[in-house]
């Protein structure tokens, strides 16, 4: 390095003065931004803090999964909310996995009409807005049930729909119901690893699988009996114009709910199926002519392969369906995100609430990555 | 990659303050206002008020299907922008929802808040609001349709009640029914209209807010006849506009405009007729009107500011008139001057 | 809030035999048990749901509140005197559409099948609108239809004299959309339009389009700065884009909303109109960058060595040679996120603007249609669905046709 090159052109040193500006522009945006804060803050006379979630809210919620009264705290309201969040989240993912699947196997199905109808619905809730799609729910639906209880809709179960909500059975909270759902889920994982050992039998040694296979009719039946009797199934009642027992989901919670599943279900069974399309034919030939039944081929063959293809695109829409749970709040639902825009209506604490929501659906977020990822691993091919 | 990050942070450096320049198109600081500083210049030189209204609200704030404002606060706004421009149309409104009205007082965003806002110590205090004159005595009142037969709070027990959030509504609403041991579900919405369709649908078999509200409303039911507003007034809500804290002048302007409305009325100058005072000899008229003294110009106003709202809305009177008592037969109760038994009592001119 | 991604196309049609109808309904119908059970479902679910939604349409559906609000739907609180301005706006995006549509069809048929029958439901819906709204505003349309066929036909003799002119068009287009932003914002000679005073399927339009187009140049810097070797650029930009990702739309207006003005020193105040497109457009650009970075991650490192090798300087061989085919991969992508962008506004809503969903609720608050929500809510849905799925079929053509290019 005889030839000395002036610094402006030394590509090691602008890097690392590029680098030192931008640090250095950040950082005074950011300390004028913050100073600004302070200054309209200092001249309104509010303080910064989040000891205000230690003060009594003083307003109600309408769906309250946790105990909550008006005279709890701001903290516990947020906290609320969050539940009701997780709730939605949580059976908005299951169900819309449900509904995504079915419909994407629908739209490669052989049967025409079926096929047309899976297309029609995800071309219809895919290319609407999911916040007009809730207002229809609520409006035009749920709120157009019956509203006198005098002889509602009911479906068998008991099941009734009208405007106060849903009103189905749901598992009292006894020992032996607790007991029973402990068994449920014994044998639910029970019957998986049976399953797993009966599929490879059957693929790896050509066994017929008949033994494993009344074991696990066995562990069903049993299964049946614990889910009818032994969760003490509490059933709602008509009587004299009002519904009691059971479980009310409210017609808020079942507006978001639905608006979620199928809106989300449209884009996870274009997922699907262009994950199944994604298999190349020729590994279904391979499989049919190694003698597998097509449910077994679809099981162990396509299926496998599709889900590598499928995961990534599906944690995408999981996260969406977690941050679009947040449009609760057009119809009444009280999720983190309303309970928090209460909360800093109510306090006038803005900045604090919007860095508690940012917290929360980050923290959120990163858990449903994290969850996807872990499994993803465990379905990506093991090579080499 | 070598050259190219720093050109590359060079242009991510350019971007954001290019992004920031280009849209503050809106800075105002023109020191016109003769003796005005702070926030009154920053309107004065500015050339308009923002005024943060409901904009859904029959009888307050509401925008009709040409699209054009009316009501009682928007009146308000007027007299406002009225007594500093001499121009009643120099508003621009801004439709807040209950939730962002504070936060939009706050940032500066809106001048000045007429949104139907209940004065409370905490409102005053810690969201950092200062309270101009009440321009409207409510009370809380609760709406049920007739055919429930509900004809107090008691009725209403284990019945789901719609309210809107973000208001002392919702907070008093919670009190009473805890007072009375009354279990209840509140269905919470974010959006007024929301509030009335899902009662109109019958999603609740009350629905609570003020009670000039639900009168107002009663009125736009697909059958206002099957509905009745409850005789129970579950709280004071005095209504009034809010500005920021911390700006004596320009809180002074506004608190002194609402009251020169009613003081209007109290010397019976009208819209019609305030041409007729202007030839007054009486000492207090002539410097209410600004014809003498330097009450305007003392605070950074026109000196003729009551008199240019005036000509603009009308007195207080007349603004209620046209916008409530007309359209709603609503009784002026508390709502009338001091001199005739109400709760209207602007301190003197002088 | 969410990325739509085009579906493939199915690459080659397979050869088409003729078949006769009695066994079409056989194969694709009833080819088993099993079939014929899922065929007998969907027909009974078909009947009972196109039975209760034409019995809704025309007997119960009381569709005056659509007609009687049809200017606020499209343009809402627009002046009336200056309507003049949408007008020559919408006329001069038909003639320009035509001129594409001629330039880029200059050497095959300029209507097919499906050509004449979209213009053929154009043409009899703008006539049946004669009835409802008025017959001028019916003739009006009409004529901007046909000024449009025109601007076909003469694009098509213009593209073929000059062939080179069709890389030209996307610059052009952005031309349009400055001239047609200056028309209906109003500035220079014309009278200003308050932004406050754009609302309606306008509103929606206005926030779609300047955001996609604002978060272009801000994505592909996003996802430049992703990918370069200096650990601070790196760095500011994943921590960008994973917060604005993590977060719901709905919270990054609030902040944009209720936020920036706390934020911004005491005398700067932006239209919130402005605020709200900032909004969206950061959000919008976190993930356009996703999407690019895909498309970056997708040329071979060959590509850049080989321009290296060249004697590029690296940012040429970015400009040059990695974005241009970077950006081609991900061009449906990029109209998948154009399409969630345009639905995504709807949250406008939410934090008080009149767009067309607003103003829908507005009309709702309005005492004489009170109650009218299937109507309304069903009319927005068509104006939506309209506007992308045709979006989405754009964009399932220009993706067949990136896939021949490239063969």
């Amino acid at each position: 390095m005889d030839e000395k090159i002036p610094f402006w052109r030394d590509d090691r040193v602008l890097k690392i003065i590029g680098q030192v500006i931008a640090v250095v522009v950040f950082v005074t945006v950011m300390l004028i931004l913050g100073s600004n804060i302070a200054r309209n803050f200092q001249s309104l006379g509010i303080t910064f803090g989040f000891g205000f979630l230690r003060r009594a809210a003083s307003f109600g919620i309408g769906d309250t999964p946790i105990p909550y009264t008006p005279s709890d705290s701001y903290g516990r309201a947020v906290l609320v909310g969050l539940v009701n969040s997780l709730r939605v989240m949580i059976l908005g993912i299951i169900l819309a996995t449900v509904v995504g699947i079915a419909v994407g196997v629908a739209r490669l199905s052989d049967n025409w009409l079926l096929k047309q109808i899976a297309g029609i619905y995800v071309e219809l809730f895919r290319n609407t807005p999911l916040l007009l799609q809730l207002f229809c729910w609520y409006f035009a639906v749920f709120l157009n049930l019956p509203g006198d209880l005098e002889n509602p809709p009911r479906l068998p179960g008991p099941i009734f729909l009208t405007q106060r909500g849903v009103d189905m059975p749901w598992p009292d909270g006894t020992l032996q119901t607790w007991l029973s759902v402990a068994f449920l889920l014994i044998s639910a994982v029970l019957a998986f690893i049976i399953w797993r050992r009966r599929t490879t039998a059957m693929v790896q040694r050509g066994e017929s699988g008949r033994s494993l296979q009344m074991i696990l009719i066995g562990i069903g039946v049993l299964a049946l009996l614990a889910l009818i009797f032994g969760l003490q199934w509490d059933r709602p009642n008509l009587s004299e114009g009002a519904i009691t027992d059971g479980l009310n989901l409210s017609p808020e919670f079942g507006a978001v709910l639905f608006g979620l599943i199928f809106y989300t279900a449209a884009f996870i069974a274009e997922v699907v199926r262009a994950g199944i399309q994604s298999v190349t034919k020729g590994q279904w030939e391979a499989a049919r002519a190694l003698g597998l039944r097509p449910t077994l081929a679809m099981r162990l063959v396509i299926f496998p392969q599709a889900l590598r293809v499928m995961i990534p695109p599906l944690t995408s829409e999981y996260l969406n369906l977690a941050k679009n749970s947040s449009l609760a709040i057009a119809v009444g639902y009280a999720d983190v995100y309303a309970t928090s825009f209460t909360t800093s209506n109510q306090t006038g604490r803005t900045i604090e609430m919007i860095l508690i929501l940012m917290a929360t659906y980050l923290t959120i977020n990163l858990i449903i990555s994290l969850g996807m990822n872990t499994f993803n691993r465990s379905v990506q091919m093991k090579e080499r | 990659m070598s050259k190219w990050g720093s050109l590359l942070l060079a242009m991510m450096l350019a971007v954001a303050p290019i992004a920031a320049c280009s849209s503050s198109s809106d800075t105002a600081g023109t020191e016109e206002g003769e003796g005005a500083s702070g926030h009154l210049s920053t309107v004065l030189g500015r050339g308009s008020l923002v005024c943060g209204v409901n904009g859904q609200l029959p009888g307050f704030s509401f925008v009709n299907e040409t699209g054009e404002y009316s009501g009682l606060d928007v009146d308000v706004c007027k007299a406002i922008a009225a007594a500093m421009f001499d121009d009643p149309e120099a508003v621009e409104y801004r439709n807040l929802s209950a939730q962002e009205r504070f936060t939009a007082v706050q940032s500066g965003e809106i001048d000045v808040l007429i949104r139907n806002t209940t004065w409370t110590i905490s409102r005053d205090t810690s969201v950092g609001m200062e309270f101009a004159p009440t321009t409207f005595y409510d009370g809380q009142g609760m709406m049920v349709p007739v055919a429930s037969g509900v004809e107090d709070l008691e009725g209403l027990a284990g019945k789901s009640i719609c309210v809107q959030s973000g208001t002392t509504t919702e907070l008093n609403l919670t009190d009473q029914m805890r007072k009375i041991g009354a279990e209840f579900t509140p269905i919470v919405f974010d959006d007024e209209d929301a509030v009335y369709a899902a009662y109109a649908q019958g999603r609740c078999q009350g629905v609570t807010s003020d009670r000039s509200q639900l009168t107002a409303r009663r009125e736009t039911l697909a059958a206002p006849d099957e509905h009745v507003v409850l005789d129970v007034v579950m709280s004071k809500e005095p209504l009034g506009p809010a500005v920021a804290n911390g700006d004596t002048q320009w809180s002074d302007a506004v608190k002194w405009i609402t009251y020169a409305l009613i003081q209007a009325e109290e010397f019976g100058i009208t819209s019609e007729n305030i041409a007729e005072f202007e030839n007054s000899e009486d000492p207090s008229i002539r410097t209410f009107l600004g014809l003498e003294g330097s009450l305007g110009s003392d605070m950074g106003l026109p000196n003729d500011f009551t008199a240019r709202a005036i000509r603009a809305v009308g007195n207080y009177g007349e603004i209620y008139e046209r916008n409530i008592g007309e359209p709603f037969g609503l009784e002026r109760g508390p709502n009338e001057l001091w001199t005739n038994g109400g709760l209207l009592y602007a301190p003197p001119f002088r | 809030m969410t990325t739509t991604n085009p579906e493939p196309s199915v690459i080659a049609a397979p050869p088409i035999t003729q078949i006769s109808p009695g066994a079409w309904v056989k194969k694709n119908l009833f080819s088993d048990w099993f079939n014929t059970i899922l065929t007998i479902v969907c027909l009974g679910a078909i009947a009972w749901l196109g039975y209760g939604l034409l019995t809704w349409i025309f007997t119960q559906a009381q569709w005056q509140v659509v007609p009687a609000n049809l200017r606020l739907f499209f343009v809402g609180r627009y002046p009336a005197p200056l309507m003049w301005r949408p007008w020559t706006a919408l006329g001069i995006i038909a003639v320009s559409a035509g001129l594409t549509w001629g330039i880029l069809a200059r050497s095959t048929w300029l209507f097919n099948r499906t050509g004449l029958i979209f213009l053929g439901v154009l043409a009899v819906l703008f006539v049946a609108l004669s009835v409802p709204v008025s017959l001028n505003t019916s003739l009006l349309l009409l004529a901007i239809l046909g000024l449009s066929v025109a601007a076909a036909f003469a694009g098509q003799q213009i593209g073929q004299r000059f062939p080179t002119l069709v890389s030209w068009l996307a610059l052009g287009w952005l031309g349009i959309f400055f001239i047609v932003f200056g028309l209906i914002r109003g500035g220079l000679f014309l009278r200003e339009v308050r932004l406050d005073d754009l609302s309606g399927l306008l509103l929606t339009l206005l926030t779609a389009i300047v955001s996609i187009v604002l978060s272009f140049p801000i994505g592909i810097l996003l996802a430049l700065g992703r990918q370069s070797n200096l650990p601070v650029v790196r760095w500011m930009s994943i921590g960008f884009i994973e917060i604005i990702r993590g977060l719901p739309l709905i919270t990054i207006l609030f902040m944009s909303s209720l936020l920036v003005p706390l934020i911004l020193p005491p005398n700067v105040r932006i239209d919130r109109v402005v605020r709200a497109i900032a909004g969206l457009t950061l959000f919008s650009a976190a993930y356009l960058a996703e999407n690019v970075r895909g498309g970056l991650q997708s040329i071979p490192r060959g590509q850049s060595e080989a321009a290296k090798a060249l004697g590029l300087s690296a940012p040429l061989v970015t400009v040059l040679i990695i974005l241009p085919q970077a950006l081609k991969a991900v061009i449906p992508t990029i109209v998948g996120q154009f399409i969630s962008l345009f639905k995504d506004t709807s949250l406008l809503a939410i934090i008080g603007f009149a767009e067309l969903l607003g103003i829908s609720q507005s009309i709702l608050s309005n005492p004489n249609f009170l109650g009218r929500y299937q109507e309304v809510y069903a009319f927005d849905t068509v104006i939506y669905f309209c506007c992308c799925y045709a979006m989405a079929l754009a964009s399932r053509r220009l993706e067949k046709q990136l896939r021949t290019e490239n063969r």
